[in-house]
């Protein structure tokens, strides 16, 4: 069984911004591992030689001309925005007090 | 039935152009029975009403003016579409199942959707999904699951389970879907509909909001093959606003659906997509179909495909890991949902935790955590970088399949449709639905899903998966006509034709 305990439930979901109660913490422990064990066969076949793909079909130098297509208005960019003032998005502090 | 809702799209289009009927007929019609059997199939998130309508009279306004702007026309012209709610739509709210959108509208189109206007086929509206097209069933959609029209007690398939529900109960003749790991395909196949993954590519993706965008495809939903290849010509061709968008044309789909063929054809059945976790009645009708192309002149030949049993693993790896990086734009900040937490300094970072935490759903938390441990250092190398590593030997597997067959054939769901709930606390009983359609996504080929009978256990429906190399859809098309032709000749008329009556409409006897 992987181990992913419920601390590193807690840290991966900090790093994710989800806050998690401490019953979703320990329910997702569980469900994780569990996912994980099923899936790390993979590691049994990538062999060294094998080259990783990263894309189904590989494209390369996908360009277009240097131009001013259509972009949004500053109203329509900011008309779904939970919060806004003078053409911007309004965040909260970015920074604690403290 | 009204035999305007019952008809496919090509039966419409035809009728439309005759004059026989008009658009804002058609158009009411499918609105009409959407409000009588959507309140207990519930395929729709939002009903576009009104927009449906008039782009229903432009189209018949412009046909009774006769003249340049009439034979101008789209063939598809006037005849309605009901749109998968993971796709932008100027007008109309989009969702993508989840809270964190709730209410949201796009100020700008997706390009299939651009097509679509331009084309003139009335928006009936959005259908549900599972949140951010994550599931296989459509229960994680956070505004209720979708019923299936074969038994409402069970799931349309996931996540595109409105689509193909709306689609199979006579809601919509034409709808957009999204497929990831089967989400078209996997509908379709348990709800008697037909589903089609086009080449990874061939249909732009601007305007699918991501879930995994190295295996994310837009596609057709519809009641038959010939409807699917219009729909994939109308919504396909290059998009520089996608720049995995290709190139190539893809124009000979609806002609290769005209004139099907498996004269000579080499049909390669997948010796790792059947038996164990495959149900007796799905082999059985998977059998009966392959043993229909053989009668018809193809040639049926046994492929082996051996890392496809490493293709599930690889791909909750790899989507989950993309999903993590894609929903990561959903903070609060820019559309969509903001929660204040309850206590504490108001920071940037505890406003997008407690955003987050209210805003997602259980799927969509499981999967960004899984992508965030799988790309975390330490694990990276094991997990992710192994599983694009899959992804190559998966490609390798298709190509030597290729070599000795034109098509692969497989059953495209291992089950009927399983009762809603069943399958909702076991996360991974809910992947393995996916087992036999998630190999396409990996490696970018094509794939269609189409009606192949009833399972003898419990008379729901099976589907057939065709599978096709990269850029070959037209083959899927070629083929799926002649599969289709050949049931239906032995059912006396569609699948459909046997599903139960719903509605207003239903009578005494009938389940």
């Amino acid at each position: 069984m992987a181990e992913i305990t419920r601390d590193d439930v807690a840290h991966l979901a900090q790093l994710a911004r989800i806050e998690m109660s401490a019953e979703e913490l320990d329910r997702m422990a569980g469900e994780l591992a569990h996912i994980v064990d099923a899936v790390k066969s993979v590691s049994e076949v990538a062999g060294p030689d094998v080259p990783a793909t990263s894309h189904p079909i590989a494209l390369s130098n996908v360009f277009r001309e240097d131009v001013v297509g259509h972009v949004l208005t500053p109203e329509e960019a900011l008309s779904g925005a939970p919060d806004a003032e003078d053409s911007r998005f309004k965040v909260p502090a970015i920074l604690d007090e403290e | 039935m009204n035999e305007l809702i019952t008809s496919t799209a090509t039966q419409l289009a035809e009728k439309l152009s005759t004059k026989e009927v008009s658009s804002e007929e058609v158009t009411q019609a499918h609105l009409d029975r959407i409000a009588e059997v959507d309140e207990e199939v519930h395929a729709f998130l939002h009903v576009n009403t009104e927009e449906a309508l008039a782009v229903a009279r432009e189209v018949d306004s412009l046909r009774a003016a006769g003249g340049d702007d009439a034979a101008a026309l789209h063939p598809l012209a006037g005849v309605p579409i009901a749109i998968k709610d993971l796709i932008v739509t100027v007008g109309q709210p989009t969702t993508a199942g989840s809270r964190i959108l709730e209410g949201w509208k796009s100020p700008y189109d997706a390009t299939v959707i651009r097509k679509i206007r331009a084309a003139k086929l009335p928006m009936l509206g959005k259908t549900n999904l599972d949140e951010f097209a994550m599931g296989s069933s459509t229960e994680h959609s956070a505004f209720g699951p979708t019923r299936n029209p074969w038994d409402l007690d069970r799931i349309p398939g996931g996540s595109g389970g409105g689509s193909a529900a709306a689609v199979a109960a006579f809601e919509a003749p034409l709808a957009l879907g999204t497929d990831t790991g089967g989400s078209i395909r996997q509908p379709g196949a348990v709800t008697g509909t037909v589903g089609v993954k086009p080449t990874y590519g061939a249909v732009s993706r601007y305007g699918a909001i991501a879930m995994a965008s190295s295996l994310d495809q837009i596609g057709p939903v519809s009641r038959s093959i010939l409807d699917a290849a219009l729909l994939q010509e109308l919504i396909g061709g290059h998009d520089p606003f996608d720049s995995t968008s290709l190139t190539d044309s893809f124009d000979n789909l609806a002609e290769a659906a005209r004139n099907g063929s498996v004269d000579g054809v080499r049909i390669g059945i997948v010796k790792e997509l059947g038996g164990e976790g495959f149900q007796a009645g799905v082999e059985a009708r998977f059998r009966d179909a392959v043993e229909l192309l053989r009668g018809a002149g193809a040639e049926i030949v046994e492929v082996s495909c051996p890392n496809f049993k490493y293709a599930l693993g690889a791909y909750y790896l790899i989507m989950p890991s993309e999903v993590s990086s894609n929903l990561a734009k959903f903070d609060g900040v820019r559309y969509g949902l903001r929660v204040l937490p309850k206590d504490g300094p108001l920071t940037i970072e505890r406003v997008m935790g407690a955003t987050r935490a209210a805003g997602f759903g259980d799927e969509a938390k499981r999967r960004i955590i899984l992508g965030t441990y799988a790309l975390s250092a330490g694990y990276y190398d094991a997990y992710y970088g192994s599983a694009q590593k899959v992804r190559t030997l998966i490609q390798r597997d298709f190509d030597a399949a290729f070599e000795k067959a034109d098509i692969l054939i497989s059953p495209t769901a291992p089950t009927t449709a399983f009762p809603l709930g069943e399958k909702l606390d076991d996360p991974l009983a809910m992947y393995l639905n996916d087992v036999a359609t998630i190999p396409a996504n990996l490696a970018g080929v094509p794939g269609l899903s189409l009606p192949g009978g009833l399972a003898d256990e419990d008379g729901l429906p099976v589907g057939v998966q065709l599978l096709a190399p990269a850029r070959e859809d037209a083959r899927l098309y070629k083929v799926g006509a002649v599969l289709e032709s050949l049931l239906e000749a032995q059912w006396g008329g569609p699948l459909l034709a046997k599903a139960p009556v719903l509605g207003t409409e239903k009578t005494g006897g009938v389940k």
